[in-house]
């Protein structure tokens, strides 16, 4: 069974879309030479989907393209995709895109008898002819049953286009607009039936999500999941990767928490390499001290650590971390310390993601702390941060960067249920607390769970200090 | 000329210029221009000119004048410019489009 797949998909080409994260969970990117659907609603990103595809084969492929256009011109295309860094006018005039720009409007056209769509084709094969194109993108080819009326004869040309479009062994993009209870309105889907890609925008709480599934792909391995995609400055991408799985190296080394007196609760050596590490507390536990003691001691072995902040300001972090002795001006200055603050509202979950992904992209980092997980979790349900974190984590291991989460938890005692589905990720997992004695709050400290060592399984008392800080050696 | 059509062109006296585009000599085209010619003699006698564009000839002309069915026939003048498409088989609806008819 297994070898079958194998052999499909050894045989099965492949075109990269060239769209972050596309190609990854479509294990390589749009079937070669065929047709694919992308079906969604209004303003879900169809279009911008077809034109990534043609830019970045113009622009990353050495392939040109044509885009056949039913519903913008190409000035408005143009102004549309300006902001993502799309030179549509550019590529044009380089030969390496044509825009036909499909105009119908029924009320000037008058039907006396039989015709077929003769004139579509010969557009489209003069068109890919002048610029050589091998990929096309027919977006949306549904608004021709908005401009004429013999519905028998569109469908059968659309059949015919659609073959028309696979003998010229053309990488084709259509869309269509999601319809009430079917993929598309006019039922596309009959018509395409290599690859179906089904996109989603939703509003929720202010907040804008995307999602992309891939709803058919024949005689392909693909991921089932629908994945979170957003459209930016960089243009779209979307966020995979879990179809990475748990194949990625588990390194042996060990690197210091940065507090030598936690270091010893840990085997006497600290974290592995490339783990998983959930900081969970109340407030004022000393959370955010903790992670920038491992941030400075990642600086300190010379390596770099991007600090995602999500309650704070960096200016605000560095006066702070000062108390404890801890000069994070220094590393930032140094360009090992990379902080980036933003207000988990300003976006939803994927765009956190998003930049959590390419700051990991840009700047190699062999550390990075989130500071804290629970701002992200105002955003969006536990299901939709655990897939988060797991596509995180995923990519993160792949790419043997230790990661450092902070937690807020409510309360010492619901905390442990409370943060269940997210524990379960990490490989490790510190929990500070505050106790009572009698006028006095102390706080404490105890491992709750270490992977791969053998840690303490005390409950430690911690204190900060303006030397760093401190924890003791196991309550007697 | 015919006494229906004498009439006609006392009222609406413009010349027509009408383009048939086609997609090489296929019946539905050669029926088309059959009857575009037939409507032509019988409704605008001496007052009409018939282009006839072969797409397979000048592929450029179907982006250019956004032709997409064919046959399609463009009335050229007087303005503004029609379109009907299908093989003129309707009488009535090509005299509909070139406005020869109220609909």
């Amino acid at each position: 069974m297994s070898d079958l797949n194998d052999a499909i998909q050894s045989v099965l080409e492949k075109t990269p879309s060239g769209i972050n994260g596309l190609d990854e969970v479509t294990g390589g990117g749009l079937p070669a030479g065929r047709p694919t659907l992308v079906c969604g609603g209004p303003g879900s990103g169809k279009t911008l989907v077809g034109l990534s595809f043609l830019v970045n084969g113009a622009r990353q492929f050495g392939e040109s393209g044509v885009l056949m256009s039913f519903e913008e011109s190409v000035a408005e295309l143009a102004g549309d995709v300006a902001s993502l860094g799309f030179d549509l006018p550019g590529l044009i005039a380089e030969g390496k895109l044509l825009i036909d720009y499909v105009h119908i409007d029924r009320s000037e056209i008058e039907e006396t008898g039989d015709y077929d769509l003769e004139g579509l084709f010969v557009r489209l094969d003069h068109a890919v002819r002048s610029v050589g194109a091998k990929r096309v993108v027919l977006d949306t080819v549904e608004s021709l049953f908005g401009g004429l009326a013999n519905e028998g004869v569109l469908r059968a040309e659309l059949r015919r286009l659609l073959r028309w479009l696979k003998d010229r062994h053309l990488t084709t993009v259509i869309t269509g607009e999601r319809g009430r209870d079917t993929l598309t309105r006019q039922g596309l889907e009959e018509y395409v039936t290599d690859a179906v890609i089904l996109l989603d925008h939703r509003v929720r709480e202010e907040l804008s999500t995307r999602r992309l599934r891939i709803v058919k792909y024949r005689g392909s391995y693909h991921g089932t999941n629908e994945y979170p995609f957003l459209i930016d400055r960089h243009g779209l991408s979307v966020l995979p990767i879990t179809s990475l799985g748990l194949n990625h190296e588990a390194p042996t080394e060990r690197l210091s928490s940065g507090v030598p007196t936690l270091d010893a609760l840990l085997d006497g050596k600290g974290f592995y390499r490339g783990s998983t590490v959930l900081l969970s507390g109340t407030a004022g536990t000393g959370k955010t001290s903790l992670a920038a003691s491992f941030a400075a001691a990642s600086c300190r072995r010379g390596e770099r650590c991007a600090y995602f902040l999500l309650e704070e300001s960096p200016q605000q972090m560095i006066r702070n971390m000062r108390s404890i002795g801890l000069d994070l001006a220094e590393w930032s200055e140094r360009g090992l310390l990379h902080l980036h603050a933003d207000r988990p509202s300003r976006f939803g979950l994927e765009a956190h993601l998003a930049a959590m992904f390419r700051a990991v992209d840009e700047l190699r980092p062999e550390a990075i702390v989130v500071d804290s997980i629970a701002d992200l979790v105002t955003l969006g349900g536990e299901a939709e941060v655990r897939g988060m974190l797991v596509r995180l984590i995923d990519y993160l291991k792949m790419r043997g960067v230790t990661v450092l989460f902070t937690s807020l938890s409510p309360g010492a005692v619901e905390l442990q249920e409370s943060q269940a589905g997210v524990s379960s990720l990490m490989d490790a997992w510190i929990l500070l607390t505050l106790e009572r004695a009698g006028d006095d709050r102390h706080r404490q400290i105890a491992v709750l769970k270490s992977r791969g060592m053998a840690h303490s399984s005390h409950v430690h008392d911690f204190t900060m200090t303006a030397r760093g800080l401190q924890i003791a050696a196991a309550e007697g | 000329m015919s006494q229906h059509a004498a009439k006609e062109q006392l009222v609406q006296p413009e010349r027509f210029v009408l383009r048939l585009y086609i997609a090489g000599q296929t019946p539905k085209c050669v029926r088309a221009f059959t009857n575009l010619k037939r409507i032509c003699e019988e409704h605008l006698a001496d007052r009409y000119r018939i282009e006839i564009i072969d797409l397979l000839q000048n592929p450029q002309l179907a982006r250019g004048d956004q032709i997409l069915a064919v046959p399609t026939l463009v009335r050229q003048l007087p303005a503004p410019v029609k379109k009907i498409i299908g093989d003129l088989s309707n009488t009535e609806r090509v005299l509909v489009g070139l406005d020869l008819r109220r609909a």
